[in-house]
């Protein structure tokens, strides 16, 4: 049983079995990746390219692995693509400070999707305003899909960006990234593709989607908590400046100037989180070993499962009726509010997320203010479903 | 036990709340927000001689909120400002571990949320609202 690699899942929660679903906020961690953490710190803890010693060279040689691994599993050209960083927001901060700040200009559009998290939407925000630029939505329909045909009337020659996220963390889309980044592309506009809830459902390949820049978080693949990684295309990344400056970065300094290291050293100036990135490996080790088109379709069974059971209940609704979705269902009752409903829940041991899950211009989108979620991972079973749906009943007898 | 929480009186108070609506002509108010579940409570009081002789509220949130909202409008009503704000500091400490402390009539029924501490925000949001509404004075 897959569940047995996972010791958290053993343990109660409020007395009761756990019944964990909140995968889209963070995935449990599977033992080859808390062994590996254990062992980092046991038997291979230096810091990385500075060390004179042979500890240091296998803490480097090991480090670099993680990148190799994980470049492949992406199918990148070069591990020099893959820049470690410590999760999806930062990566995606990297690319609109560096590369917004460099390459848009007064009159300038970046257009982003209404279903973005935060994470790839502030940091546009943010660049637009210090930059003269506009930030244009890219509206979705009431299922919970990007309205195509508004996002092709969008595409101008003045778009310079577009920001979506591959499976919405909210409402589970599965969104049609390739497709959309040709058609971006057609503009020359690059695109940033927020890949937070995509790597540990589905199988990326960089290469074949033709992404400029695509953002990774580790936490959400089994991985440990504190690392991520960008994938940019390397004349992308060339032509860009640092984000951030300091060791480890450069090439040369002196007091009138500095030049910098090449990739990937170029973006991770400091230590990086050695003892998250070494372990990262084993999670991605677990997941070449899982047939990732199987998991996904387990999981969005689930999800379905959970979908219609919780819908015969009186006064509840879904939010979010896409036709390609991952296993993550918005749920809406109309007799409580969602913190309420995740409460009650916690104390059947369902874990859950309630609120606007970090979407507040999704969520004004279809006029709510919180859902209550449940998002589903590798380890989920039919069990977890009925624990869930039994502690929605419950919630309805208080509620009346 | 969950039921100990959402018990008759705070499902009643949720879903018909005391002293909803608002004061025609308020000395004090105060608006209150909880980025965490977007509970919005906005407080207004009519404050003469130091006693509070009216109280309204508007707002959303989830039943916890709403239900410590309306208790707290209806036991307020008629104390003065220091006695609210006192009744306020017990009720704080009380939810949030202090066992020592005097019965504190229907604020009891929100002492169970002491087993849920990310909820502890949505009990005592009113009584933020209503420190910063004393804190106002005329809007
Ligand atoms: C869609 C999406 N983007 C970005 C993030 C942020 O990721 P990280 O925690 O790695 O910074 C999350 C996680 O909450 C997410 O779900």
């Amino acid at each position: 049983m897959l569940t047995a690699n996972f010791p958290i899942l053993e343990i109660p929660s409020r007395g009761k079995r756990l019944a964990y679903l909140d995968n889209a906020a963070t995935t449990q961690k599977p033992q080859s990746v808390i062994d590996a953490t254990a062992h980092y710190y046991r038997e291979q803890n230096a810091n990385v390219h500075r060390g004179a010693y042979w500890l240091s060279q296998e803490a480097t040689a090991l480090f670099d692995q993680t990148r190799v691994q994980l470049a492949n599993w992406i199918n990148a050209e070069s591990s020099d693509e893959v820049i470690f960083t410590k999760g999806c927001t930062e990566s995606i901060n990297l690319v609109a400070h560096s590369w917004g700040m460099n390459n848009l200009s007064q009159g300038d559009v970046i257009l982003v999707s209404r279903m973005e998290h935060h994470a790839n939407f502030v940091p546009w925000q943010q660049v637009s305003i210090a930059k003269g630029a506009s930030i244009v939505e890219i509206p979705i329909t009431d299922l919970g899909e990007i309205d195509l045909e508004a996002y092709q009337n969008l595409l101008t020659g003045r778009v310079k960006m577009v920001a979506i996220v591959h499976v919405s963390n909210s409402i589970g889309t599965i969104n049609p990234i390739k497709k959309m980044i040709a058609m971006a592309h057609k503009v020359g506009a690059k695109v940033m593709v927020d890949g937070a809830q995509a790597l540990a459902h589905l199988k990326v390949d960089v290469q074949d989607l033709g992404v400029d820049f695509y953002a990774i978080s580790g936490h959400k693949m089994y991985g440990p908590t504190g690392v991520g990684a960008l994938y940019g295309k390397r004349e992308l990344l060339d032509a860009m400046p640092p984000y951030q400056t300091g060791g480890s970065m450069i090439r040369t300094v002196s007091f009138e100037e500095t030049t910098f290291a090449a990739l990937p050293d170029k973006f991770e100036p400091g230590t990086p989180n050695i003892g998250g990135i070494i372990p990262w490996a084993s999670a991605i080790t677990f997941l070449e070993g899982q047939n990732l088109l199987e998991v996904a379709a387990q999981e969005a069974n689930l999800a379905q499962v959970l979908e219609k059971q919780i819908e015969q209940i009186n006064g509840i609704r879904v939010v979010g009726k896409a036709a390609h979705r991952a296993g993550i269902v918005s749920i809406l009752a109309d007799w409580t509010h969602a913190h309420d409903l995740g409460t009650i829940l916690d104390s059947e041991g369902v874990a859950v997320r309630t609120g606007h899950h970090c979407c507040m211009p999704l969520m004004k989108r279809f006029n709510i203010v919180a859902t209550t979620r449940a998002s589903f991972g590798i380890y989920n079973t039919m069990e977890d479903v009925d624990q869930c749906v039994a502690a929605v009943q419950k919630a309805k007898r208080i509620f009346g | 036990m969950i039921e100990d929480l959402y018990q008759e009186l705070i499902i009643d108070h949720a879903r018909f709340p005391q002293n909803r609506g608002s004061l025609a002509a308020p000395s004090h108010s105060a608006h209150q927000y909880n980025p965490l579940c977007g509970d919005e409570v906005t407080l207004q009081l009519l404050v003469e001689n130091g006693v509070i002789q009216d109280i309204a509220f508007e707002g959303q949130g989830c039943a916890i909120s709403t239900a410590a909202t309306s208790i707290m409008t209806t036991l307020i009503k008629g104390k003065t400002t220091e006695e609210a704000k006192a009744l306020g500091q017990l009720f704080r400490d009380k939810i949030t571990g202090n066992a020592e402390i005097e019965d504190l009539g229907e604020l009891e029924a929100l002492v169970p949320i002491k087993e849920y501490p990310m909820r502890v925000k949505c009990a005592t949001l009113p009584w933020h609202a209503l420190l910063d509404a004393l804190r106002s004075e005329t809007t």
